[in-house]
C-alpha cells in the first residue's frame, strides 16, 4: 500500500463538521464530468488506492481544505447561468461516498436552488445513506475499474462487490447513470475481461451512456510531489489499436459509447 | 443570374418619403430560424479568385508585409483607374488602388506618417506630393499646434497613448445601406434640403455644419464617378441583390479610399443585404450559389483592403487591422429576430475562403437569438477562431437602438444615427505610480501632475494609496479631455470622413469614446495593498522600481469580489471625472476597457506595479485578468469581467477567451452545446464583450517557429482578430503566454 487507508479518519470524515465539506479543489468550467458545463467540486479523501491514481494528492482524508455548504451553493449559484438545460454541479474526488451525509445535505440545498446534482464515485459504499445520496443525484456517474475482482483487489487494494451491488441497485431504482472505464495498458486491457465488464451491465437500461477515459501519465508529477513510487510510472498511453479494441467490444453492447 | 423575371416591390413605409433604412428593414425583413443545412459552398469562380488572393498575400508576406505602394497619387474616391483581381471571375467589383493590395497615400492625417511609412520601405512620396504639403496644412499639424506642454508631457511620457493626432481616427460607419436602397441622387436631394434648414442668424455651429454637407454633397457626386468608372450607375437605387451588394461595397470602398482610420467598420449590411436576395431567389432570378457567390466575393474584397501603416502603427494595432467590422443578429425591438440567412451566409464564408480576420465577424448575441444560429455561430468559432460576441440584450435596451453596428472592435454605434470619436487610452497603471511617486513619472522623475503629496516610507497604506490615486486620476481625466478636444476639431477641420459622413444623419449626435488600459493591474495592486503588506522598493531617486508583498491577496478573474469591487470602483470613478469636462461638438463620454494589442506596448513602457508585476512585463488585454491569476476556471474569470458595469463602460469592456477545444467537451456536439451555454451564462450576467478563440497552445508555438505553415491561422486579440503569422514576434509570444482555459 503506497499511501495508508486512514480507516478510522475516513469514518470521522463523513461525521464531523457537518456543515462543511472537506473538498481538494473547485473547477468552475467541468466538461467532462457529466453533461453541460459543470462546477466540479473535487472532495478530499479516498480508500481506493489505484495504481493509476491520478490525483494522489486527494487521498489523504486530513488533508484539502473545509469549505462550509452554504459557499459551495452560492457559488453554484453564479454559475447557474452557464448551465442551461444539461449542466450542473458534479461531485468527484477523491471519493465522495466518504462525505455522503454531507452530501445528502449539499445535493438537497442544489435541488432547492434548481441545480443539477452528479455524483462521481468509485462505488466504495453501498448502504442506506448512499441510497439516500442516490435518491437526491440526477445522475451517477460511476466507475467500475474491472470486472475481475482479483484484479479489482490488485489494481485498486479494495474489492469490486460494493460498487456492482451498488449499479444494481441504481438500476432498480430507474435512475440514470453513466459507466466509466479507465482503459490502462497492461491492467484492464484484456479482451476477455472487456467482454464481461460488458456483458455484465449489457441489459441495465439506466446506463444512458459509457465513457472509455484512456490511462494517460499526467498525474505523474503529483506522485514524485508526494515523494511516492509511481507504480505505472513506465506505462504507456493506450495505443490507437487498444483504444479501438475497446471501443469496439463495448459498442457491441452499449448504444453511446464516449472514447474520451 | 436569370434577368427575364422580375422581383415583388418592397413593402412600402417612412422609407419612401425620407431616409430611414432602418424603416425599410423592419418592414421587409425576413427572420430565419432554421439551421445551416441550405447553405452553399464556394462557386468555381469565387475558388479561383480565392486563389489569386491567396498567390499575392503570399508575395505580401514575404515582402515584409506590404506588396506595392503607390507615392505619386494621394488617395481619393476618383484617383486611381479601376482595378481588379480576375475581371472575368469577379462578380463583385472595386479595389482601393488599381491593383490588388497596393497601399496608397492618405496623407491628410499626417503627411510624416506617411513619409516615414514609405522610408521604411526605402520610399519617399513624390515632389509633386510633397510640395502640396508646402502649401496644404493636415490633422497632425493642426493638433500640434494647439496642444499645451501639459498634454504634450502626458503623452510623452505614455500616460496617453495611441491618440489619433498624427494618424485618422477611424470608427465614423457611414450608413452604406443608403446608397443601396437610395441612390446617390436622392442622397444628394436630402442632403440638399438639411442644408436649406440650416437658416436664421450664423453660428460657428452653422457654418461648420452647412460646410459639412456642402463637402458631404460633394461626395456623393464623387461616389458616382467612381462607380461609372466600374461600369455601374449608382445614382439610382440598386435594382436587384447583386446591385445592392455591390453598391453597399462602393459606398464602403469610397470611404477606405479617402480614410485610414484606425477601424472602419462596416456596420450591420447582412441582413439589409438578405432583403434583396431573398426577393431575388424567390422570383427565381438567382440560386442559393449565386447568393453565397455575391456573398462571398464581397467579404473576399473586404479582406483586402490595405492602409499603408508606418511600423510604430504595429506597436498599438499589431497584425495589420483595419477592422472591417461587420455585426451580425440581434433582436429587433418588436421581438423578431435579425438573423436572417445571409447572417449564416456571411459566417459561411469563414469555411468558403477559410478563416480571416476580416471582416471583424461579430456577433450581436441574445438569448432570443434561433438555437439553430447558436449553434453555427459556436461552431464556426470552434473551426475558425474568427467570431466575437457582444450582448445584445444589453446594449439593445440600455442604449436604445435596435439598428446598431459595432464601431472598431466593441464599440455601439446606432448607423446612420450617431457616431463616436475616438478617443485611444489613458494608461491607469502609470497614473497609480504616478500617484505613488509624488506626482512624478517612476522613470525618468519628471514631475507630471502637481499637489501629489509624497506618501511616507514604508508599507502602503490602502486609503492613502486609493485617495492619491483618484486625485491622480482627475487630473489624467482633465488633461485627456483636453487633448481630445484639439483633435477632433482639428481632424474635422483638416481631415474629414466625408464619404462615411454622406452617408449619416447631418449633425449627429457623438460620443467620444475615452479608454482605459491595465483594469486588472489596478484591481491586483490595490487588493494588494489592502489584503497583503505592500512596500515600495525604492531608487536613490526615490522612485519606486519594485515593491515587497508580503501574504498573499485576492486577484480579479476569480469571482472574488474582494478584488473584483475594486476594479468596478475605479472604472466608475474614471468615467465620472471624464464626465466632467467638456468635449469637442458636445459629445457624450464613453469609456472602454479595451487595449487593442497595446497591452505589449502599455507593459513595456510602465515600471513594476504594486501587484507584482515586473517593470515592461505586458499588461492583459483588455478588461482580461492577468495571465495565469484566474486560477478558479474559465467561468470564474469569466463572472469577474461580468461584474464591471456596462453603464461606467458604454464604449465596451472587452474579454478574450482561449480555450483549447477538448477543454469545451468530448464530442463536436457536447462542444457546440458547451459555448452556446458559455456565451448564453456570459451574456445573462449581463456582461459586455467576448472575443472566443479556440486552439492549442501548441499550434500557435508550431505556428511561431513555422508561419509559412499557417498562412490562414486567425486568432481574436483584444476587440479584434488578426492573422497570427502577422503579429510581431514579442505579439506572439505575449498571445502564447495567455491563459488558456484547458482543465480536462
Amino acid at each position: 500500500m503506497y499511501f495508508p487507508l486512514q480507516d478510522i479518519e475516513a469514518a470521522k470524515l463523513n461525521i464531523d463538521d457537518p456543515e462543511h465539506l472537506r473538498i481538494h479543489s473547485l473547477e468552475t468550467f467541468g466538461t467532462h464530468d457529466g453533461p453541460g458545463i459543470r462546477m466540479v467540486i473535487f472532495v478530499q479523501g479516498c480508500q481506493f488506492r489505484c495504481l493509476y491514481c491520478q490525483n494522489p494528492d486527494t487521498l489523504d482524508v486530513r488533508g484539502g481544505t473545509m469549505v462550509e455548504l452554504r459557499e459551495l451553493v452560492n457559488r453554484a449559484i453564479r454559475q447557474k447561468s452557464y448551465f442551461g438545460d444539461t449542466g450542473g454541479v458534479t461531485v468527484s474526488g477523491g471519493e465522495p461516498l466518504l462525505q455522503r451525509s454531507k452530501l445528502l445535505t449539499l445535493f438537497k440545498m442544489l435541488h432547492e436552488e434548481g441545480i443539477n446534482t452528479c455524483l462521481d464515485t468509485n462505488g466504495r459504499l453501498n448502504n442506506a445513506q448512499v441510497h439516500d445520496l442516490l435518491e437526491h443525484t440526477d445522475l451517477l456517474l460511476l466507475d467500475v475499474k474491472h470486472i475481475n475482482d482479483d484484479i479489482h483487489h490488485k489494481l485498486t487494494g479494495l474489492t469490486n462487490r460494493a460498487t456492482l451491488e451498488l449499479a444494481a441497485y441504481r438500476e432498480s431504482t430507474g435512475k440514470r447513470m453513466w459507466l466509466r472505464y479507465v482503459l490502462v495498458p497492461g491492467w484492464t486491457d484484456q479482451e476477455q475481461y472487456l467482454e464481461e465488464w460488458a456483458q455484465h451491465f449489457s441489459d441495465y437500461k439506466t446506463v444512458e451512456r459509457v465513457e472509455i477515459i484512456p490511462f494517460h501519465q499526467l498525474g505523474q508529477h503529483k506522485w514524485k510531489l508526494m515523494n511516492m513510487e509511481y507504480p505505472l510510472k513506465d506505462t504507456p498511453t493506450p495505443s490507437e489499436e487498444i483504444r479501438q479494441m475497446a471501443l469496439g467490444i463495448f459498442n457491441k453492447h452499449f448504444d453511446n459509447v464516449i472514447l474520451k | 443570374m436569370k434577368t427575364d423575371v422580375t422581383a415583388v416591390p418592397f413593402e412600402s413605409g417612412e422609407w419612401n418619403k425620407t431616409i430611414d433604412v432602418y424603416d425599410f428593414v423592419v418592414k421587409n425583413i425576413k427572420p430565419y430560424t432554421g439551421d445551416s443545412s441550405f447553405l452553399a459552398g464556394p462557386s468555381a469562380k469565387t475558388t479561383s479568385l480565392w486563389d489569386a488572393c491567396k498567390a499575392e498575400l503570399l508575395k505580401e508576406r514575404a515582402n515584409n508585409g506590404c506588396l506595392a505602394v503607390d507615392t505619386e497619387t494621394i488617395s481619393t474616391m476618383t484617383a486611381f483607374q479601376p482595378g481588379y483581381i480576375k475581371k472575368e471571375d469577379e462578380v463583385i467589383v472595386g479595389l482601393q488602388t488599381d491593383q490588388l493590395l497596393k497601399r496608397s497615400m492618405k496623407p491628410f492625417g499626417g503627411i510624416k506618417l506617411v513619409e516615414s511609412a514609405l522610408k521604411e520601405r526605402g520610399l519617399k512620396p513624390s515632389d509633386r506630393v510633397i510640395d502640396i504639403f508646402n502649401y496644404a496644412k493636415n490633422h497632425n499639424d493642426g493638433v500640434f499646434s494647439a496642444y499645451d506642454s501639459e498634454i504634450r508631457a502626458f503623452r510623452s511620457k505614455h500616460i496617453l497613448t495611441g491618440l489619433p493626432d498624427n494618424y485618422a481616427r477611424g470608427r465614423i460607419i457611414g450608413d452604406f445601406r443608403r446608397l443601396a436602397l437610395y441612390g446617390a441622387d436622392q442622397l444628394i436631394k436630402f442632403k440638399k434640403a438639411d442644408f436649406e434648414k440650416v437658416g436664421g442668424e450664423m453660428t460657428e455651429h452653422k457654418v461648420r455644419l452647412r460646410e459639412e454637407i456642402s463637402i458631404q454633397i460633394g461626395a456623393l457626386k464623387d461616389m458616382i464617378k467612381m462607380a461609372a468608372d466600374y461600369g455601374y450607375d449608382v445614382s439610382r437605387p440598386a435594382a436587384n441583390a447583386l446591385e445592392a451588394v455591390q453598391w453597399v461595397y462602393f459606398a464602403y470602398l469610397a470611404a477606405v479610399k479617402e480614410q485610414d482610420g484606425a477601424a472602419m467598420s462596416l456596420g450591420n449590411v447582412s441582413s439589409f443585404l438578405d432583403i434583396y436576395i431573398e426577393r431575388d431567389l424567390a422570383a427565381g432570378i438567382i440560386t442559393e450559389e449565386e447568393a453565397q457567390e455575391m456573398v462571398d466575393q464581397f467579404v473576399m474584397k473586404l479582406r483586402m483592403v490595405r492602409h499603408l501603416r508606418p511600423g510604430s502603427y504595429d506597436e498599438i494595432f499589431g497584425g495589420d487591422p483595419t477592422w472591417v467590422t461587420e455585426s451580425i443578429g440581434g433582436i429587433l425591438h418588436d421581438g423578431r429576430t435579425k438573423v436572417t440567412k445571409t447572417s449564416f451566409r456571411f459566417l459561411q464564408t469563414l469555411y468558403n475562403l477559410g478563416a480571416s480576420p476580416e471582416p471583424n465577424l461579430t456577433v450581436l448575441w441574445s438569448e432570443q437569438l434561433p438555437e439553430g444560429f447558436k449553434k453555427f455561430c459556436a461552431q464556426a468559432s470552434i473551426d475558425t477562431s474568427s467570431i466575437q460576441y457582444e450582448n445584445d440584450d444589453l446594449m439593445r435596451p440600455n442604449r436604445g437602438s435596435d439598428d446598431y453596428g459595432i464601431a472598431c472592435c466593441v464599440s455601439y454605434q446606432p448607423i446612420g444615427k450617431a457616431i463616436q470619436h475616438f478617443g485611444a487610452r489613458a494608461n491607469l497603471p502609470k497614473a497609480l505610480l504616478i500617484a505613488l511617486n509624488g506626482g512624478r513619472e517612476e522613470h525618468d522623475g519628471v514631475q507630471v501632475i502637481n499637489n501629489i503629496p509624497q506618501l511616507p516610507a514604508g508599507p502602503l497604506d490602502y486609503d492613502m494609496v486609493f485617495d492619491l490615486f483618484k486625485r491622480t486620476m482627475s487630473e489624467l481625466a482633465r488633461v485627456y479631455a483636453k487633448a481630445m478636444f484639439v483633435i477632433h476639431y482639428m481632424h474635422d477641420k483638416y481631415y474629414y470622413e466625408r464619404a462615411q459622413m454622406s452617408l449619416i444623419d447631418s449633425d449627429p449626435h457623438v460620443d467620444i469614446a475615452y479608454g482605459a488600459a491595465g483594469i486588472s493591474i489596478i484591481a491586483d495592486s490595490l487588493s494588494a495593498i489592502k489584503y497583503a503588506k505592500v512596500t515600495p522598493v525604492l531608487n536613490e531617486k526615490g522612485l519606486t522600481v519594485d515593491f515587497t508583498i508580503d501574504g498573499d491577496f485576492p486577484k480579479y478573474g476569480n469571482d472574488d469580489d474582494r478584488a473584483d469591487k475594486i476594479a468596478q470602483e475605479v472604472t466608475h470613478y474614471f468615467i465620472n471625472e471624464l464626465r466632467k469636462h467638456k468635449a469637442y461638438k458636445d459629445a457624450t463620454p464613453t469609456l472602454s476597457l479595451l487595449t487593442i494589442t497595446s497591452n505589449v506596448m502599455y507593459g513595456s513602457n510602465t515600471g513594476a506595479t504594486p501587484d507584482g508585476r515586473k517593470a515592461g512585463e505586458s499588461f492583459a488585454p483588455g478588461a482580461n485578468p492577468m495571465h495565469g491569476r484566474d486560477a478558479s476556471g474559465a467561468i470564474a474569470s469569466l463572472n469577474s469581467v461580468a461584474k464591471l458595469s456596462y453603464s461606467d463602460a458604454q464604449d465596451g469592456i472587452s474579454n478574450t477567451f482561449s480555450m483549447i477545444p477538448k477543454s469545451l467537451g468530448d464530442t463536436r456536439e457536447e462542444q457546440v452545446n458547451n459555448l452556446v451555454n458559455t456565451m448564453n451564462g456570459y451574456f445573462k450576467r449581463m456582461a459586455h464583450h467576448l472575443n472566443v478563440n479556440v486552439l492549442n497552445r501548441e499550434t500557435l508555438m508550431d505556428a511561431y517557429n513555422h508561419p509559412e505553415n499557417y498562412p490562414q491561422l486567425t486568432i481574436r486579440v483584444s476587440g479584434y482578430a488578426v492573422n497570427f503569422v502577422r503579429l510581431s514576434r514579442a505579439h506572439q509570444l505575449e498571445v502564447i503566454a495567455r491563459t488558456f482555459h484547458d482543465h480536462m
